[in-house]
């Protein structure tokens, strides 16, 4: 059992968007633990409420459309939904930091990238622009980015996808965060790119000693880098589990048709099997299934399915899922590779 | 007309393709993305290929050439027997019935305006394929049945249906005028993993059931390795391997085309290990490398490969690597 409370809990989180006609809930009763220097995955499908979540965490949300509720959000034993908005921005970007899926949008097209990195420095760590402008290049150095003195003066549209995220990733850590959210940090990159940061954010991971929760919907990439995974379907946790119980012991049948879905390059397709597919759509968050939302596309179902939403239950030590029928559903066999 | 049934339906000889672009007004030389060089592949009857390559590999351009929704630079598209690349637009038009296409973006690539039976019906009126309105309703239905819509879809327009909805109107839309060949670019990038599966499903079937010749764009391997017969990887606008789908999946033979298989996630925790990382990032097509263009990146380059660009050579039957160091 892990003795250190988590540097972050979340219990219960609940996100509501209200819209004109109808209010739909994107977040349904969340609940993480984030620990120490551990990298969680949320992964989901589009609408399954993954980046709400961390947005609702964050308080990044407009309040006017987008309804935060929780029964806690405590971060290094401080309740985040005590704060005021000023305390939110010391944190945010200080001790929590995020990177988003397109470094272009994220930066601010007329500085130079040297500049955007060097304003977080001096707002949270009350640095002169030359110390500022020095810490830049050196965090420009650390993530990888050659001859870091010189490219401080460039702009953002100067460099490719891949270097803006390195550049993002400098901003984010410029300030030594305890956790780091990364939203589909990678999917705008390159397979060959897309290596080089999940490479280098491990290394900083290891150095900088700081979490990670890792948003993304590619399953090869959970593999890569999380130490435990939680799986959101539809607005909910489905399932969550070390990551090697994720891809070995998958209980919860949407985490299982998931992973067969998947076309591999480090197997061989049957010339006659088809590749597994989930029959049916994703639903709209606005005609959310009766009880469990999975059920209308779940190979498994049964009437009990449709009665009501399922609770988390425990499987095994850290491992729970949202299934009434886990226990008569059989663990896949180990495919053999 | 028709060509000899052995030949390939598709031949591609030399194509590049070369992109003006803005140079210095102070300049005197124009300047050209170079998107695709020398390329030459062969699409056989019933075939399907994958063309896999990163952004900026010209895979895509390439593929667009062909159909010559781009207009080719220079070489040659020979389609069952006969060079389509001198037509006139009007003696292209049997050839535009017999080559399609399917489009990435789902949503882009629909009029939101039109119906599926509108979007579904101008192919076949512009090809007059149906000789009353009778008719052509039971051949959009049809259609829609094959991809596994129905009816009940007709009078419904593009937003009312999900991404992998509206991938199954572009496939039905393609399959209207009953082509012998078909482009598929990134056909399930934009779709979500669950759906994903379906619709590569639904264009395997289709192909079979039709025996359709198909070129695949993608950037994803895994998608590619299910779908395709053979492999065609590009870089920076070259041709760097062709092989068949198992032999360039287990036995890649150009340090590229290994660095790519490495670098791909393997959803498999226990697999996760400390990899060979390709350094640095894809030069710019508009001064690529002399000589083999990926010698910037490449670990086994050596002085002699930026003074010859390598020739595509076979390795084994039907595998050809361009690499002078392997």
């Amino acid at each position: 059992m892990n003795e250190a409370p988590p540097l972050l809990s979340v219990r219960n989180l609940r996100t509501h968007f209200v819209g004109e006609e109808e209010t739909v809930c994107a977040v349904d009763g969340l609940s993480i633990d984030i620990r120490r220097g551990e990298t969680l995955a949320l992964v989901g499908e589009s609408g399954s409420g993954k980046s709400v979540a961390s947005l609702s965490i964050m308080r990044l949300l407009d309040p006017a459309s987008g309804r935060v509720a929780a029964d806690e959000i405590v971060f290094e034993g401080e309740d985040l939904l005590a704060k005021s908005e000023a305390e939110m921005r010391a944190i945010r970007g200080n001790e929590i930091a995020m990177i988003f899926q397109e470094p272009m949008t994220s930066l601010n097209p007329v500085y130079t990238v040297g500049e955007q990195i060097a304003e977080a420095v001096r707002l949270h760590q009350d640095a002169s622009p030359k110390v500022a402008l020095r810490r830049a290049a050196e965090m420009l150095d650390l993530v990888g980015i050659p001859e870091a003195a010189k490219r401080v003066h460039v702009f953002p549209h100067e460099m490719s996808g891949g270097m803006r995220q390195r550049v993002m990733i400098a901003m984010a850590l410029c300030c030594n965060p305890k956790l780091l959210i990364a939203d589909e940090p990678t999917t705008a990159l390159d397979v060959t790119i897309q290596a080089q940061i999940l490479e280098l954010m491990r290394t900083l991971q290891q150095q900088i000693g700081m979490s990670i929760l890792f948003i993304t919907h590619d399953l090869g990439v959970v593999a890569e880098i999380a130490d435990r995974v939680v799986v959101m379907y539809a607005g909910r946790a489905v399932e969550d589990a070390p990551v090697e119980a994720i891809f070995e012991q998958p209980r919860m049948p949407y985490t299982q048709g998931l992973l067969r879905s998947v076309p591999r390059v480090d197997r061989f397709a049957d010339e006659q099997e088809p590749l597994y597919a989930i029959p049916g759509s994703i639903p709209s968050p606005s005609r959310l299934p009766k009880g469990c939302s999975f059920h209308p596309r779940c190979p498994h179902a049964a009437e009990i399915c449709r009665r009501s939403v399922p609770e988390l239950e425990r499987v095994a030590q850290d491992h729970h899922v949202r299934c009434v029928r886990w226990r008569e559903i059989e663990a896949p066999r180990e495919v053999p590779a | 007309m028709t060509g000899a049934a052995s030949e390939p339906l598709l031949q591609v000889r030399n194509l590049s393709k070369l992109f003006p672009v803005k140079g210095s007004p102070f300049s005197r030389t124009r300047e050209t993305v170079k998107a695709v060089q020398d390329a030459s592949l062969d699409v056989g009857r019933g075939e399907v290929v994958g063309l896999v390559g990163e952004s900026g590999s010209g895979k895509t351009t390439l593929g667009r050439s062909i159909l010559r929704l781009i207009e080719p630079t220079s070489g040659e598209v020979r389609f069952d027997g006969v060079s389509i690349t001198a037509l006139s637009a009007r003696q292209l038009r049997p050839y535009r019935r017999r080559m399609q296409i399917v489009f990435q973006d789902p949503f882009g690539s629909l009029n939101p305006r039109f119906t599926a039976e509108r979007i579904i019906g101008e192919a076949l009126d512009t090809h007059r394929l149906a000789r009353n309105r009778a008719e052509r309703r039971d051949l959009i239905v049809d259609l829609l049945e094959k991809t596994g819509l129905g009816a009940a879809h007709l009078s419904r327009y593009p937003h009312e249906f999900s991404g992998g909805q509206r991938q199954r109107i572009g496939i039905a839309r393609a399959l209207a005028v009953g082509p012998d060949f078909v482009l598929a670019d990134e056909p399930v990038s934009a779709l979500d993993v669950s759906v994903q599966a379906q619709v590569l499903n639904l264009l395997r079937d289709l192909q079979r059931e039709l025996d359709l010749a198909m070129l695949m764009v993608a950037h994803d391997l895994g998608v590619v390795e299910y779908i395709a017969d053979r492999v065609i990887v590009m870089y920076l606008g070259r041709i760097m391997e062709v092989a068949p789908a198992r032999a360039l999946y287990s036995n890649p033979v150009h340090p590229y085309t290994q660095a790519l298989l490495e670098a791909v996630p393997r959803p498999d925790p226990k697999a996760r290990r400390s990899r060979t990382l390709l350094k640095g990032e894809i030069p710019s097509p508009i001064h690529p490398p002399s000589g083999c263009v990926f010698r910037t990146r490449c670990p086994i380059a050596t002085t002699e490969c930026a003074e010859v660009i390598p020739p595509l050579e076979e390795t084994a039957p039907g595998h050809l690597k361009a690499c002078i160091r392997r």
